[in-house]
Protein backbone atom coordinates (compact mmCIF):
# COMPACT_ATOMS: atom_id res chain seq x y z
CA UNK A 1 0.00 0.00 0.00
CA UNK A 2 2.94 2.24 0.61
CA UNK A 3 5.29 0.96 -1.92
CA UNK A 4 4.28 3.43 -3.97
CA UNK A 5 5.05 6.35 -1.65
CA UNK A 6 7.99 8.41 -2.23
CA UNK A 7 8.77 9.75 1.34
CA UNK A 8 12.37 11.11 -0.18
CA UNK A 9 10.29 14.31 -1.14
CA UNK A 10 9.92 14.93 2.45
CA UNK A 11 13.67 15.31 3.60
CA UNK A 12 14.06 17.31 0.26
CA UNK A 13 11.64 19.81 1.33
CA UNK A 14 11.98 20.08 5.03
CA UNK A 15 13.64 23.34 4.67
CA UNK A 16 10.88 24.88 3.40
CA UNK A 17 8.01 23.44 5.18
CA UNK A 18 10.73 24.64 8.32
CA UNK A 19 9.91 28.12 7.04
CA UNK A 20 5.81 27.69 7.00
CA UNK A 21 6.14 26.11 10.23
CA UNK A 22 8.10 29.05 11.58
CA UNK A 23 5.11 31.68 10.40
CA UNK A 24 2.63 28.97 11.92
CA UNK A 25 4.61 29.57 15.19
CA UNK A 26 4.64 33.14 14.90
CA UNK A 27 1.14 33.07 14.45
CA UNK A 28 0.21 30.89 16.76
CA UNK A 29 2.66 33.09 19.29
CA UNK A 30 1.55 36.90 18.25
CA UNK A 31 -2.21 35.83 18.57
CA UNK A 32 -1.42 34.24 22.09
CA UNK A 33 0.24 36.62 23.57
CA UNK A 34 -1.85 39.62 21.81
CA UNK A 35 -5.21 37.98 22.30
CA UNK A 36 -4.68 37.37 25.82
CA UNK A 37 -3.69 40.97 26.60
CA UNK A 38 -6.55 42.31 24.68
CA UNK A 39 -8.90 39.57 25.79
CA UNK A 40 -7.59 40.60 29.59
CA UNK A 41 -9.13 43.75 28.73
CA UNK A 42 -12.42 42.28 27.04
CA UNK A 43 -12.61 40.51 30.18
CA UNK A 44 -12.80 43.76 32.75
CA UNK A 45 -14.91 45.69 30.37
CA UNK A 46 -17.35 42.88 30.27
CA UNK A 47 -17.57 42.77 34.53
CA UNK A 48 -16.90 46.52 34.60
CA UNK A 49 -19.92 48.55 35.85
CA UNK A 50 -20.10 50.84 33.00
CA UNK A 51 -23.14 49.85 31.06
CA UNK A 52 -22.05 50.83 27.25
CA UNK A 53 -18.60 49.33 27.96
CA UNK A 54 -19.82 46.12 29.00
CA UNK A 55 -22.46 45.80 26.22
CA UNK A 56 -19.40 46.60 23.60
CA UNK A 57 -17.04 44.46 24.71
CA UNK A 58 -19.95 41.27 24.67
CA UNK A 59 -21.26 42.40 21.56
CA UNK A 60 -17.44 41.86 20.41
CA UNK A 61 -16.90 38.84 22.25
CA UNK A 62 -20.53 36.93 21.10
CA UNK A 63 -20.33 38.03 17.06
CA UNK A 64 -16.42 37.07 16.75
CA UNK A 65 -17.77 33.47 18.76
CA UNK A 66 -20.31 33.10 16.54
CA UNK A 67 -18.89 33.28 13.02
CA UNK A 68 -16.79 30.69 11.52
CA UNK A 69 -12.89 31.86 11.62
CA UNK A 70 -12.52 30.87 8.11
CA UNK A 71 -15.08 33.79 7.74
CA UNK A 72 -13.13 36.05 10.17
CA UNK A 73 -10.08 35.81 8.10
CA UNK A 74 -11.72 36.39 4.96
CA UNK A 75 -13.51 39.76 6.51
CA UNK A 76 -10.17 41.26 8.12
CA UNK A 77 -8.27 40.40 4.57
CA UNK A 78 -11.37 42.60 2.88
CA UNK A 79 -11.74 45.36 5.08
CA UNK A 80 -8.85 46.43 6.67
CA UNK A 81 -7.11 47.51 3.31
CA UNK A 82 -10.03 49.46 2.51
CA UNK A 83 -9.80 51.58 5.95
CA UNK A 84 -6.59 52.01 5.99
CA UNK A 85 -6.37 52.63 2.15
CA UNK A 86 -3.00 50.40 1.07
CA UNK A 87 -2.56 46.41 0.12
CA UNK A 88 -2.22 44.44 3.10
CA UNK A 89 0.30 41.12 2.57
CA UNK A 90 -2.06 37.71 3.44
CA UNK A 91 0.56 37.21 6.32
CA UNK A 92 0.04 40.38 8.04
CA UNK A 93 -3.33 40.11 7.45
CA UNK A 94 -3.27 36.38 9.51
CA UNK A 95 -1.55 38.16 12.10
CA UNK A 96 -4.11 40.75 13.04
CA UNK A 97 -6.98 38.68 12.67
CA UNK A 98 -5.50 36.14 14.59
CA UNK A 99 -4.80 38.39 17.62
CA UNK A 100 -8.90 39.68 17.20
CA UNK A 101 -10.19 36.67 17.16
CA UNK A 102 -8.69 34.92 19.69
CA UNK A 103 -8.99 37.93 21.84
CA UNK A 104 -12.70 37.06 22.00
CA UNK A 105 -11.81 33.21 23.04
CA UNK A 106 -9.49 34.53 25.69
CA UNK A 107 -11.79 36.97 26.90
CA UNK A 108 -13.92 34.48 28.29
CA UNK A 109 -11.70 32.31 29.71
CA UNK A 110 -10.52 35.28 31.85
CA UNK A 111 -13.81 36.47 33.02
CA UNK A 112 -14.29 32.63 34.15
CA UNK A 113 -11.53 33.35 35.87
CA UNK A 114 -12.23 36.55 38.08
CA UNK A 115 -15.30 35.49 38.39
CA UNK A 116 -14.06 32.45 40.46
CA UNK A 117 -11.78 34.57 42.46
CA UNK A 118 -13.95 34.89 46.20
CA UNK A 119 -15.54 38.19 46.71
CA UNK A 120 -13.47 38.91 49.77
CA UNK A 121 -10.16 39.16 47.80
CA UNK A 122 -11.36 42.32 45.99
CA UNK A 123 -13.43 43.93 49.57
CA UNK A 124 -9.22 42.71 51.41
CA UNK A 125 -7.78 44.84 48.48
CA UNK A 126 -10.36 48.31 48.97
CA UNK A 127 -9.87 47.51 52.48
CA UNK A 128 -5.78 48.08 52.09
CA UNK A 129 -6.39 51.49 50.27
CA UNK A 130 -5.55 49.93 46.39
CA UNK A 131 -7.42 51.50 43.77
CA UNK A 132 -9.49 49.33 41.34
CA UNK A 133 -6.80 49.29 39.00
CA UNK A 134 -4.24 48.17 41.69
CA UNK A 135 -6.79 45.35 42.76
CA UNK A 136 -7.34 44.25 39.38
CA UNK A 137 -2.76 43.90 38.82
CA UNK A 138 -1.99 42.66 42.35
CA UNK A 139 -5.04 41.07 43.81
CA UNK A 140 -7.33 39.46 41.37
CA UNK A 141 -5.75 39.22 37.74
CA UNK A 142 -2.56 37.04 39.03
CA UNK A 143 -4.70 34.44 40.57
CA UNK A 144 -7.50 34.53 37.64
CA UNK A 145 -4.21 34.11 35.87
CA UNK A 146 -2.87 31.31 37.33
CA UNK A 147 -6.16 29.43 37.78
CA UNK A 148 -6.93 29.81 34.03
CA UNK A 149 -3.35 28.52 33.01
CA UNK A 150 -4.38 25.11 31.39
CA UNK A 151 -7.41 26.39 29.88
CA UNK A 152 -5.35 29.10 27.99
CA UNK A 153 -3.02 26.30 26.89
CA UNK A 154 -5.55 24.35 25.65
CA UNK A 155 -7.12 26.98 23.94
CA UNK A 156 -3.22 28.00 22.35
CA UNK A 157 -3.52 24.29 21.06
CA UNK A 158 -6.62 24.83 19.50
CA UNK A 159 -5.29 28.11 18.08
CA UNK A 160 -2.33 26.14 16.83
CA UNK A 161 -4.29 24.08 14.78
CA UNK A 162 -6.60 27.44 13.66
CA UNK A 163 -3.64 29.22 12.14
CA UNK A 164 -4.03 26.60 9.37
CA UNK A 165 -6.84 28.30 7.97
CA UNK A 166 -4.86 31.06 6.48
CA UNK A 167 -4.87 29.09 3.39
CA UNK A 168 -7.84 30.57 2.68
CA UNK A 169 -5.80 34.05 1.69
CA UNK A 170 -3.11 31.93 0.77
CA UNK A 171 -0.68 32.91 3.35
CA UNK A 172 2.84 30.64 3.60
CA UNK A 173 2.14 28.98 6.74
CA UNK A 174 3.32 24.79 6.94
CA UNK A 175 0.17 23.55 5.45
CA UNK A 176 0.29 26.12 2.33
CA UNK A 177 4.62 25.21 2.54
CA UNK A 178 3.60 21.66 2.22
CA UNK A 179 1.00 21.92 -0.27
CA UNK A 180 3.32 23.96 -2.33
CA UNK A 181 6.47 21.70 -1.92
CA UNK A 182 3.43 18.50 -2.83
CA UNK A 183 3.16 20.31 -5.94
CA UNK A 184 6.46 21.10 -6.97
CA UNK A 185 7.44 17.33 -6.22
CA UNK A 186 3.86 16.10 -7.88
CA UNK A 187 3.83 14.09 -4.22
CA UNK A 188 0.78 15.94 -2.28
CA UNK A 189 -0.14 12.87 -0.62
CA UNK A 190 3.19 12.43 0.87
CA UNK A 191 3.19 16.01 2.01
CA UNK A 192 -0.08 15.94 3.67
CA UNK A 193 0.59 12.87 5.97
CA UNK A 194 3.39 14.22 7.05
CA UNK A 195 2.29 18.09 7.69
CA UNK A 196 -0.76 16.11 9.64
CA UNK A 197 2.10 14.13 11.75
CA UNK A 198 3.93 17.10 12.54
CA UNK A 199 1.07 19.08 13.87
CA UNK A 200 -0.57 15.76 15.74
CA UNK A 201 2.97 15.36 17.37
CA UNK A 202 3.00 18.85 18.67
CA UNK A 203 -1.03 19.52 19.93
CA UNK A 204 -0.45 15.42 21.56
CA UNK A 205 3.02 16.94 22.93
CA UNK A 206 1.63 20.33 24.09
CA UNK A 207 -1.91 18.69 25.72
CA UNK A 208 0.37 16.23 27.74
CA UNK A 209 2.11 19.12 28.99
CA UNK A 210 -1.30 20.91 30.43
CA UNK A 211 -2.45 17.57 31.60
CA UNK A 212 0.41 17.71 34.23
CA UNK A 213 0.52 21.43 34.49
CA UNK A 214 -3.75 20.76 35.72
CA UNK A 215 -2.05 18.11 38.18
CA UNK A 216 0.61 20.53 39.97
CA UNK A 217 -2.22 23.41 39.77
CA UNK A 218 -4.71 21.59 41.42
CA UNK A 219 -2.41 20.09 44.31
CA UNK A 220 -0.87 23.23 44.80
CA UNK A 221 -4.49 24.69 45.64
CA UNK B 1 -13.04 54.67 2.85
CA UNK B 2 -13.14 54.30 -1.35
CA UNK B 3 -15.76 51.60 -1.92
CA UNK B 4 -18.62 51.19 -4.18
CA UNK B 5 -21.91 50.06 -2.40
CA UNK B 6 -24.67 48.08 -4.06
CA UNK B 7 -26.89 46.67 -2.07
CA UNK B 8 -28.91 45.67 -5.30
CA UNK B 9 -25.99 43.00 -6.25
CA UNK B 10 -27.82 40.34 -4.77
CA UNK B 11 -30.47 40.37 -7.49
CA UNK B 12 -28.03 41.25 -10.52
CA UNK B 13 -27.07 38.08 -12.87
CA UNK B 14 -23.97 36.38 -12.26
CA UNK B 15 -21.31 36.96 -15.11
CA UNK B 16 -21.39 35.13 -17.99
CA UNK B 17 -24.85 33.00 -16.52
CA UNK B 18 -28.30 33.65 -15.90
CA UNK B 19 -28.23 32.83 -12.15
CA UNK B 20 -28.58 35.76 -9.87
CA UNK B 21 -26.34 36.12 -6.92
CA UNK B 22 -29.04 35.26 -4.54
CA UNK B 23 -29.22 31.45 -6.49
CA UNK B 24 -25.14 31.21 -5.22
CA UNK B 25 -26.01 32.09 -1.53
CA UNK B 26 -29.27 29.84 -1.88
CA UNK B 27 -27.03 27.23 -3.09
CA UNK B 28 -24.40 27.87 -0.71
CA UNK B 29 -26.57 27.48 2.42
CA UNK B 30 -28.12 24.52 1.10
CA UNK B 31 -25.13 23.24 1.80
CA UNK B 32 -23.85 24.40 4.60
CA UNK B 33 -26.73 23.00 6.00
CA UNK B 34 -26.61 19.44 4.28
CA UNK B 35 -22.87 18.94 5.04
CA UNK B 36 -23.58 20.05 9.04
CA UNK B 37 -26.88 17.75 9.41
CA UNK B 38 -25.33 14.78 7.88
CA UNK B 39 -22.10 15.47 9.57
CA UNK B 40 -23.99 15.71 12.93
CA UNK B 41 -25.45 12.65 12.57
CA UNK B 42 -22.39 10.74 12.29
CA UNK B 43 -20.60 12.85 14.89
CA UNK B 44 -23.86 11.51 17.19
CA UNK B 45 -23.68 8.04 16.92
CA UNK B 46 -20.23 7.59 16.58
CA UNK B 47 -19.35 9.99 19.51
CA UNK B 48 -21.86 8.39 21.93
CA UNK B 49 -20.15 4.78 20.44
CA UNK B 50 -16.71 6.25 21.59
CA UNK B 51 -17.72 8.01 24.63
CA UNK B 52 -19.57 4.64 26.14
CA UNK B 53 -16.56 2.62 24.93
CA UNK B 54 -14.09 5.25 27.22
CA UNK B 55 -15.79 4.35 29.86
CA UNK B 56 -16.26 0.52 29.36
CA UNK B 57 -14.27 -2.42 32.10
CA UNK B 58 -11.20 -3.55 29.34
CA UNK B 59 -8.58 -1.25 28.97
CA UNK B 60 -7.65 -2.51 25.52
CA UNK B 61 -11.02 -0.89 24.71
CA UNK B 62 -10.26 2.33 26.65
CA UNK B 63 -6.78 2.35 24.73
CA UNK B 64 -8.48 2.44 21.35
CA UNK B 65 -11.33 4.70 22.38
CA UNK B 66 -8.74 7.04 23.65
CA UNK B 67 -6.41 6.71 20.55
CA UNK B 68 -9.56 7.06 17.96
CA UNK B 69 -10.47 10.67 20.08
CA UNK B 70 -6.85 11.76 20.15
CA UNK B 71 -6.32 11.27 16.56
CA UNK B 72 -9.30 13.28 15.63
CA UNK B 73 -8.58 15.95 18.05
CA UNK B 74 -5.05 16.38 17.30
CA UNK B 75 -5.22 17.22 13.76
CA UNK B 76 -6.45 20.88 12.14
CA UNK B 77 -9.53 20.05 10.68
CA UNK B 78 -8.54 21.47 7.15
CA UNK B 79 -5.64 18.72 7.70
CA UNK B 80 -7.87 16.25 7.88
CA UNK B 81 -10.31 17.38 5.03
CA UNK B 82 -7.27 16.93 2.59
CA UNK B 83 -6.11 13.42 4.24
CA UNK B 84 -10.46 12.31 3.47
CA UNK B 85 -9.86 13.79 -0.04
CA UNK B 86 -6.56 13.15 -1.32
CA UNK B 87 -4.87 10.44 1.14
CA UNK B 88 -7.76 8.10 2.03
CA UNK B 89 -8.44 7.11 -1.82
CA UNK B 90 -4.77 6.06 -2.50
CA UNK B 91 -4.87 4.01 1.13
CA UNK B 92 -7.70 2.07 -0.09
CA UNK B 93 -7.53 -1.42 -2.24
CA UNK B 94 -6.84 -0.31 -6.07
CA UNK B 95 -10.53 -0.45 -7.35
CA UNK B 96 -12.32 1.09 -4.31
CA UNK B 97 -9.62 4.17 -4.48
CA UNK B 98 -10.57 4.11 -8.35
CA UNK B 99 -14.08 4.02 -7.91
CA UNK B 100 -13.59 7.16 -4.92
CA UNK B 101 -11.88 8.96 -7.17
CA UNK B 102 -14.28 9.06 -10.59
CA UNK B 103 -17.31 7.44 -9.90
CA UNK B 104 -18.54 8.30 -5.88
CA UNK B 105 -21.38 10.33 -6.31
CA UNK B 106 -21.54 13.82 -4.78
CA UNK B 107 -17.74 13.22 -3.68
CA UNK B 108 -16.65 16.10 -2.29
CA UNK B 109 -19.73 16.93 -0.34
CA UNK B 110 -19.45 12.40 0.91
CA UNK B 111 -16.04 13.01 2.08
CA UNK B 112 -16.31 16.72 3.63
CA UNK B 113 -19.48 14.86 5.60
CA UNK B 114 -17.50 12.33 6.66
CA UNK B 115 -13.96 13.88 7.71
CA UNK B 116 -16.81 16.65 9.73
CA UNK B 117 -18.53 14.02 11.08
CA UNK B 118 -15.64 11.92 12.25
CA UNK B 119 -13.93 15.37 13.64
CA UNK B 120 -16.92 15.77 15.73
CA UNK B 121 -17.01 12.79 16.83
CA UNK B 122 -14.25 12.96 18.94
CA UNK B 123 -15.76 16.29 21.03
CA UNK B 124 -18.85 14.35 20.95
CA UNK B 125 -17.40 11.31 22.93
CA UNK B 126 -15.57 13.65 25.32
CA UNK B 127 -18.66 15.12 26.54
CA UNK B 128 -20.59 11.64 27.02
CA UNK B 129 -17.84 10.23 28.81
CA UNK B 130 -17.67 13.49 31.42
CA UNK B 131 -22.01 12.36 31.04
CA UNK B 132 -21.10 9.15 32.14
CA UNK B 133 -18.77 9.86 34.33
CA UNK B 134 -20.24 12.32 36.35
CA UNK B 135 -22.97 9.54 37.68
CA UNK B 136 -22.22 8.19 41.00
CA UNK B 137 -20.61 4.67 40.51
CA UNK B 138 -23.43 3.17 43.16
CA UNK B 139 -25.91 3.27 39.80
CA UNK B 140 -23.87 1.26 37.61
CA UNK B 141 -23.74 -1.28 40.35
CA UNK B 142 -27.21 -0.89 41.01
CA UNK B 143 -27.86 -1.92 37.42
CA UNK B 144 -25.11 -4.79 37.89
CA UNK B 145 -26.65 -6.08 41.16
CA UNK B 146 -30.33 -6.03 39.65
CA UNK B 147 -29.15 -8.61 37.27
CA UNK B 148 -28.30 -6.38 34.37
CA UNK B 149 -25.99 -7.22 31.80
CA UNK B 150 -23.48 -4.43 31.25
CA UNK B 151 -25.16 -3.09 28.09
CA UNK B 152 -28.33 -3.31 29.98
CA UNK B 153 -27.04 -1.04 32.42
CA UNK B 154 -26.02 1.89 29.65
CA UNK B 155 -29.17 1.25 27.70
CA UNK B 156 -30.95 1.57 31.00
CA UNK B 157 -29.48 3.21 33.45
CA UNK B 158 -26.50 5.43 32.76
CA UNK B 159 -27.11 6.56 29.45
CA UNK B 160 -30.75 8.50 29.84
CA UNK B 161 -29.20 10.50 32.49
CA UNK B 162 -25.77 10.68 31.25
CA UNK B 163 -27.39 11.72 27.64
CA UNK B 164 -29.70 14.35 29.00
CA UNK B 165 -26.81 15.84 31.47
CA UNK B 166 -24.52 16.78 28.57
CA UNK B 167 -27.74 18.74 26.37
CA UNK B 168 -25.67 21.75 27.14
CA UNK B 169 -21.93 21.03 26.16
CA UNK B 170 -23.47 19.50 23.09
CA UNK B 171 -25.38 22.46 21.93
CA UNK B 172 -22.00 23.98 21.73
CA UNK B 173 -20.92 21.52 19.66
CA UNK B 174 -24.28 21.76 17.28
CA UNK B 175 -23.15 25.15 16.65
CA UNK B 176 -19.73 24.44 16.08
CA UNK B 177 -20.47 21.56 13.40
CA UNK B 178 -21.73 24.61 11.34
CA UNK B 179 -19.19 26.71 11.86
CA UNK B 180 -16.99 24.22 11.18
CA UNK B 181 -18.55 23.35 7.84
CA UNK B 182 -16.76 26.61 6.76
CA UNK B 183 -13.63 24.03 6.11
CA UNK B 184 -15.49 22.23 3.57
CA UNK B 185 -14.67 25.09 0.98
CA UNK B 186 -11.42 23.93 0.70
CA UNK B 187 -12.18 20.38 -0.69
CA UNK B 188 -14.36 22.15 -3.48
CA UNK B 189 -18.08 21.91 -1.51
CA UNK B 190 -20.50 24.75 -2.99
CA UNK B 191 -21.20 25.99 0.39
CA UNK B 192 -21.55 29.04 2.01
CA UNK B 193 -17.74 30.30 2.22
CA UNK B 194 -17.10 28.73 -0.99
CA UNK B 195 -19.69 31.23 -2.82
CA UNK B 196 -18.41 33.72 -0.59
CA UNK B 197 -14.96 33.56 -2.31
CA UNK B 198 -16.42 33.34 -5.51
CA UNK B 199 -19.17 35.89 -5.39
CA UNK B 200 -16.40 38.43 -4.14
CA UNK B 201 -14.10 37.59 -7.25
CA UNK B 202 -17.36 37.94 -9.64
CA UNK B 203 -19.21 40.73 -8.27
CA UNK B 204 -16.53 42.42 -6.51
CA UNK B 205 -18.62 43.54 -3.95
CA UNK B 206 -17.14 41.88 -0.89
CA UNK B 207 -18.55 43.31 1.91
CA UNK B 208 -22.17 43.40 0.35
CA UNK B 209 -21.15 39.51 -0.09
CA UNK B 210 -19.53 38.49 3.49
CA UNK B 211 -22.29 40.64 5.11
CA UNK B 212 -25.41 38.04 3.86
CA UNK B 213 -23.12 35.21 4.06
CA UNK B 214 -22.22 36.03 7.48
CA UNK B 215 -25.90 36.62 8.14
CA UNK B 216 -26.62 33.22 6.67
CA UNK B 217 -24.30 31.75 9.22
CA UNK B 218 -25.34 33.46 12.30
CA UNK B 219 -29.00 31.85 10.93
CA UNK B 220 -27.70 28.49 11.46
CA UNK B 221 -26.19 29.24 14.69
CA UNK B 222 -29.10 30.80 16.18
CA UNK B 223 -31.41 28.01 14.73
CA UNK B 224 -28.98 25.25 16.45
CA UNK B 225 -29.32 27.01 19.70
CA UNK B 226 -33.26 27.23 19.94
CA UNK B 227 -33.62 23.54 18.41
CA UNK B 228 -31.02 22.38 21.13
CA UNK B 229 -32.71 24.78 23.91
CA UNK B 230 -36.37 22.95 23.30
CA UNK B 231 -34.62 20.02 23.24
CA UNK B 232 -33.10 20.51 26.63
CA UNK B 233 -36.26 21.96 28.02
CA UNK B 234 -38.17 18.74 27.24
CA UNK B 235 -35.21 16.57 28.43
CA UNK B 236 -34.83 17.98 31.32
CA UNK B 237 -33.84 15.55 34.50
CA UNK B 238 -36.56 16.33 37.43
CA UNK B 239 -35.13 16.80 40.26
CA UNK B 240 -32.01 18.17 39.23
CA UNK B 241 -30.86 22.27 39.96
CA UNK B 242 -31.89 22.89 36.64
CA UNK B 243 -34.86 21.49 37.09
CA UNK B 244 -36.63 23.14 39.42
CA UNK B 245 -37.68 26.40 38.21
Amino acid sequence: MFSTFDFSVIVASLPFIWSGLQFTFKLTFVAMTGGIIIGTFLALARLSSIGPLAAAASWYVNIMRSIPLVMVILWFYLVIPLITGKPMGAETSALVTFTAFEAAFFCEIMRAGIQGIPKGQVAAGQAMGFTYSQVMRFVVLPQAFRNMLPVLLTQTIVLFQDTSLVYAIGAKDMLKAAEVAGKNYNRPVEMIIFVAIVYFSLSFALSYVVKRLQKRIAIKR
Amino acid sequence: MNYHWNWGIYLEQIKGGDETYLDWLITGFGWTVAVSLSAWVIALTLGIAVGVLRTAPSKVVVAISTAWVELFRNIPLLVQMFLWFFVVPELLPREWGLWVKQDMPAKEFMTATICLGFFTSSRVAEQVRAGIQSITHGQRMAGLAMGFTLPQTYRYILLPTALRMVIPPLTSEFMNVFKNSSVAFAIGVMELTFQARQMQEDSEQGIETFLAVTVLYFVCAFTANRVMAVIEKRAQIPGNIAGQH
